[in-house]
């Protein structure tokens, strides 16, 4: 839990260079540069504000990014000549707000995808959504609609729709933002859960007592910078910046530290 | 589903009584059998005053209306229970027409109406000249109105004498009200796709979903389900109108009134006509509540079946 674990190939999953983000007139993201190596799991931290949602949706291609580039497995996801539906096929991503479809059960959310996109039949997709309900502990949801279901269970139903087209990379968006306290645990299980299996991960998070426990390598963004970034023994344990440092003060206040 | 349960149990024990055991050993404290008893009392109350003030009312519509200088003339001439008696099978059959302009137009307006609203939220500049299009047709056939468009295609459209084409004017009245009504339609359905939250879509996207299998997979189906209410109401109001094709001469339920009403020189069979219309709209009306009801309980329950 300490370094990155070497990968086979060695190259990193995704990697940003010079990535630069604005909305107007307020620069989101200036000069991001991040790797995320094979089956590790990467944390972004910081105040709300600070770019780590954009930097997601930049990484899946939902925003245009305005300058710097990014690659997934290698291949440069920015070029414009890319087809943004192939790349988001590869990544999975979990929001803040679960996102799931009203309209649908748990297992129609879960096999939309795998049956739509990737031409998986519905016997096939069926079996492997309930196996995966099964390891989350959803197995009895699957006929429910969404709004049936508590907080904690639908962000599950949310991962599981996200697992099931066998993403590469897997990217949470304050996951447990909108969660009731005595919920947050069960989701954060799941996620334990998935860097046991060697899921390649980055997440979002304020929850840094989990970001300490689980990440390879944490970021700390400030004002669109990524100003600090290592273990999370060196990020948390003796940062460099004083920023960080009054960052994590009034985390460490707040109790969430 | 407990906490509603246990919320509307009051009201349900109020109906019978309110002193059953619920087999917990519960035994209501006399503060709710009290309560319960002024909700009884205050429920008859305005029973009461409700019947009494609908009796008034209705006495003194009537007064008003009989005691009018003119309403001899009136009765003679608008309710005549013998030309009621002569134009009501009359106007029965003619109804039947304006059941099938009703029924095939619906069907017509729903689809033109959705492939509208579809090209106006498409993306890319292919499609240009769609977007533009559809929009031009809102806001024309939603300006213009339906009588005036119904003159120009029933009446218009035979002048040219054009080969091949129909004169029917019950074909072409159905073409002019399909023009407007989708054009309606296409608005509500427009409105319907806009008010489904930018985050499902993203969702959508998030799972590799193209534009198109995000509109009709997560988009769409969203949509429609919310605009079932705007949508029956538009159909009603299509019913109705659909009365207007007699203007090119069909014979439908107005227009059958009009012969009987023309040659009589009375205007009950007009009369007669209208209330089989309220007829007919009244179960759709209904229907149109009783939808809206169901889903906003089901919102309320907090599902989406």
């Amino acid at each position: 839990m300490s370094d990155a674990p070497a990968s086979p190939d060695g190259s990193p999953v995704l990697r940003m260079e010079a990535v630069r983000k604005t909305f107007g007139d307020s620069v989101v993201l200036r000069d991001v540069d991040l790797e995320v190596a094979p089956h590790t799991v990467t944390a972004l931290i910081g105040a709300s504000g600070s770019g780590k949602s954009t930097l997601l949706r930049c990484a899946n291609l939902l925003e245009d990014i305005d300058d710097g580039a990014i690659w997934l497995d290698g291949e440069e996801i920015t070029d414009p000549r890319t087809d943004p539906d192939a790349v988001r096929r590869r990544i999975g991503v979990v929001f803040q707000a679960y996102n799931l479809f009203p309209h649908m059960t748990v297992l129609e959310n879960i096999t939309l995808a795998p049956r739509r996109v990737h031409g998986v039949a519905r016997a096939e997709a069926e079996e492997h959504a309930r196996g995966l309900l099964e390891r989350l502990g959803l197995g009895g949801k699957a006929g429910a609609y969404p709004d049936r279901l508590s907080g904690g269970q639908q962000q599950r139903v949310a991962i599981v729709r996200a697992l099931a087209v066998r993403p590469r990379l897997l990217l949470f968006d304050e996951i447990t933002a909108a969660l009731d306290p005595e919920l947050v645990g069960e989701v954060l299980d799941v996620v334990r859960d998935l860097k046991g299996d060697g899921m390649t991960m980055v997440l979002a998070t304020h929850e840094m007592g989990f970001a300490r426990e689980v990440a390879d390598q944490v970021c700390f963004l400030d004002g669109g910078v990524v100003l600090e970034h290592g273990t999370p023994e060196q990020v948390f344990g003796d940062p460099r910046q004083e920023r960080t440092r009054r960052f994590l003060r009034r985390i460490v206040e707040a109790g969430r530290l | 589903m407990t906490l509603v349960k246990e919320q509307s149990e009051p009201e349900g024990a109020d109906d019978k009584g309110g002193t059953e055991p619920a087999g917990d050993g519960y035994v209501p404290s006399p503060r709710r059998l009290e309560r319960e008893r002024h909700r009884r009392a205050r429920t008859r109350r305005a029973t009461a005053i409700a019947a009494a003030s609908t009796l008034v009312t209705g006495v003194v519509l009537y007064l008003v209306v009989v005691s009018a200088p003119g309403w001899q003339r009136t009765k003679e001439t608008f309710f005549d229970g013998q030309y009621a008696r002569e134009a009501f099978p009359k106007v029965l059959e003619g109804l039947w027409l304006n059941v099938r302009l009703l029924l095939v137009c619906g069907a017509a307006v729903l689809v033109l109406g959705m492939l509208i609203a579809v090209a106006r939220t498409l993306r890319g500049p292919v499609f240009f000249p769609l977007r533009v299009l559809a929009a031009a047709y809102t806001d024309f056939f939603r300006g213009l109105p339906l009588i005036i468009n119904l003159m120009i295609v029933v009446l218009g459209v035979p002048a040219l004498r054009l080969q091949g084409v129909t004169v029917d004017p019950v074909l072409l009245g159905g073409t002019a009200l399909t023009l407007t009504y989708s054009a309606y339609v296409a608005e509500v359905f427009r409105a319907g796709i806009e008010s489904v939250h930018p985050s499902q879509r993203a969702a959508a996207r998030s799972l590799g979903l193209s534009n198109r299998q995000a509109l009709r997979y997560v988009v769409l189906p969203q949509a429609v389900r919310r605009q079932v209410p705007p949508l029956l109401n538009d159909l009603v109001s299509l019913q109705k109108d659909t009365g207007l094709v007699s203007i090119g001469g069909a014979i439908d339920a107005v227009r059958a009134a009009d012969i009987i009403a023309g040659r009589s020189l009375n205007y009950t069979p007009y009369i007669v006509a209208g209330l089989v219309f309220v007829a007919l709209t009244i179960p759709m009306t209904r229907f149109t509540d009783w939808v809206t009801a169901r889903m906003d309980r089901q919102r309320a329950q907090g599902g989406t079946t």
